[in-house]
């Protein structure tokens, strides 16, 4: 489906670029735009705020330890004091989702951004200056895209091992590759127009020109990515922490209570529903805010 | 020192093309231009016109043969070497609403080759200067921070002006400057880049299709047909009297906006040009001359001098055909 995604990213970046004659909207309005007949992205993008702000607010919400065990009160179905019940170890598990929120949005975020950084400027680069500077970056983005991608995240995560800042080193090996790919197609399309040959006839260097004129141009396609990589991060880790490679208990992530949780699937579902609802949410909410976007920037779907 | 401003001497660019075919864009042109006079480039489309520009102005690299510059070869020197005449040649270019960064306000389009060339100190300094660019361009002051999308062709167009010569250069190529413009803005144009280069002491190379528009600007005039140079000459003196047949039909084909010359036989030219992947062999014009004979299909007319203009065909003083 993400494959699908990616190929209406690029699709919509090549008309928008195509589209430059005519009337052209500011970003700004597009949003606007958006806000207006969007109401699906618009519902998403306050979901993610709260959520996020609940993870940040976590110990505020809860009267709970994230790791506060209660043995006499294990496994025990939602009620007044614990909402969401709790796990075999006595822990409340709303407190746990909220803990767990701030993992799963850190992972999404973080890598997202820091992928589309390294996949920025190695697209740019490579679309830029051509020769040889390309042929190297795009085999070894090649090679990348050929491993399936959570094969290829199982093999880097067992190398490293645990932890959080290994999951991040994992998630944007392994989804810097897409980026780099559009940036590059659109960098190839942006260096044959007339106002960055304009800007080569100045006498700007080539390092400015790509700074002020390329990256800035797909910095529309660029969002539009990010917020669709950011689901595709979220739904990594929680597979990698299911499967014990992601992160380490006794932390909370929502993989790992799906884990720990299906031992108890028949006496205790709630232990698996809560974290696994919470992934569906936010996943649904950073992709219908994507595709939000994604019909802004796509002039096709351009209303009179 | 030749005495010329821009001089180019057998300049050849190939492109490589499907299969291990080359496109002669432009093939061993040699022309000069002097400091002050407007050179008009005609041709029809894909003859290699732009090409020509651009190659004058290094915005490509010829296959072979050079480009001088006020006497000296700026092919051969290093991109380093060539930084400071960069800032002497300038390009306007056809489309004005590609050439422009979308993302841009106006005040930083004008402000980057000031800002390139480090000719202003401080950011209101810069600024003050895209002001007097834009009065010198007749753009009003106030859009200084509006986006390229809000301004009209002509407008627009303007503002590419307005880039071109902020950082003062002496020479400027005008690539079809107004074909994509409406003929009431087209004026307007015309006009403002004839006022700049008295102003401002520039020198042109206009490429056009439209012989009215060259007529109306250039000095001398240059003909392009395939990649080579037909004739090349006095303005006046080649509207008058044509030597080689290609600019004949030329002339023969503008338009006449006078009802009684209707119906009056126009001789037009017949087919369609020759591939420049593939051109024939002699004279390039010769598949659509109706003058062409043996000598024309066996060598190829160089450029020599009639009556004060050049023109490359073997039989140039032989009047209509």
């Amino acid at each position: 489906m993400l494959k699908a995604k990616r190929k209406q990213v690029e699709q919509a970046a090549d008309l928008r670029l195509q589209s430059q004659i005519g009337e052209q909207e500011r970003f700004r309005d597009q949003l606007r735009r958006m806000a207006r007949e969007n109401k699906t992205a618009v519902v998403s993008f306050f979901v993610i705020v709260i959520l996020m702000l609940a993870a940040i607010l976590a110990p505020l919400l809860t009267p709970y330890e994230e790791n506060e065990m209660d043995l006499l009160h294990r496994l025990q179905p939602p009620s007044a004091e614990h909402l969401l019940g709790t796990d075999e170890g006595g822990r409340d598990v709303l407190t746990r989702l909220l803990f767990g929120a701030r993992v799963s949005l850190l992972i999404g975020v973080a890598p997202a951004l820091l992928s589309l950084i390294l996949g920025a400027l190695l697209g740019a680069a490579a679309g830029y200056r051509g020769g040889m500077t390309d042929t190297v970056i795009m085999r070894i983005a090649d090679v990348t895209l050929a491993f399936p991608s959570m094969l290829l995240a199982m093999v880097i995560m067992y190398s490293l091992g645990g932890g959080i800042f290994n999951v991040f080193l994992t998630l944007t090996l392994v989804n810097w590759a897409n980026v780099a790919r559009i940036v590059r197609s659109q960098t190839l399309k942006l260096r044959s127009d007339e106002f960055v040959e304009a800007a080569r006839v100045t006498g700007v260097p080539d390092r400015t020109i790509l700074r002020r004129h390329i990256l800035p141009n797909c910095l529309p396609t660029l969002l539009v990515l990010f917020t669709l990589n950011i689901p595709a991060a979220i739904l990594t880790e929680s597979s990698l922490s299911f499967l014990g490679l992601g992160i380490q208990p006794p932390n909370a992530s929502w993989g790992l209570m799906i884990n720990t949780g299906r031992q108890y699937l028949y006496n205790a579902p709630w232990l698996c529903f809560a974290p696994g609802a919470a992934i569906m949410l936010i996943v649904l909410s950073f992709n219908f805010l994507g595709n939000g976007l994604l019909d802004v920037l796509d002039p096709r779907m351009k209303k009179q | 020192m030749s005495g010329y401003l821009l001089e180019a001497r057998n300049v050849t660019k190939l492109f490589p093309a499907a299969g291990k075919k080359k496109v002669h864009a432009v093939s061993d042109v040699s022309l000069q231009i002097r400091e002050g006079e407007t050179l008009g480039l005609v041709g029809e489309s894909g003859c290699g016109k732009s090409t020509l520009g651009r190659l004058l102005i290094r915005l490509l690299a010829p296959t072979s043969g050079e480009v001088r510059f006020r006497g000296e070869n700026i092919t051969a020197l290093k991109d380093s070497d060539f930084r400071r005449i960069r800032k002497e040649m300038q390009l306007v270019f056809q489309d004005p609403y590609a050439s422009l960064d979308p993302r841009m306000t106006v005040r930083d389009l004008v402000a980057e080759p000031i800002e390139t060339w480090r000719l202003c100190g401080s950011r209101e300094e810069v600024t003050d200067r895209v002001r007097e660019l834009l009065r010198a361009v007749n753009v009003p002051e106030e859009f200084l921070y509006r986006y390229p999308h809000q301004f009209s062709g002509g407008q627009r167009q303007r503002i590419g002006i307005a880039r071109a010569i902020a950082a003062d250069p002496s020479f400027i190529v005008c690539d079809e400057p107004v074909s994509a413009l409406d003929v009431s803005v087209q004026n307007q144009i015309l006009n403002l880049l004839r006022d700049l280069k008295t102003s401002r002491k520039l020198t042109y190379l206009f490429i056009s299709h439209d012989l009215s528009v060259v007529r109306y600007l250039a000095d001398r005039v240059c003909i392009m047909f395939l990649g080579k140079i037909c004739e090349i000459g006095d303005t006046e003196e080649i509207y008058t009297r044509p030597r080689h047949p290609y600019t004949r039909f030329l002339l023969d084909a503008v338009p006449v906006p006078d009802p009684s010359v209707r119906g009056k036989e126009i001789r037009l030219l017949k087919g369609e040009p020759p591939s420049p992947a593939d051109p024939p062999t002699g004279c390039r014009f010769r598949t659509r001359c109706p003058r062409a004979t043996e000598k024309c299909a066996a060598s190829e007319p160089e450029l020599r001098y009639i009556g004060g203009v050049q023109a490359a065909c073997y039989y140039a003083e032989e009047g209509p055909a």
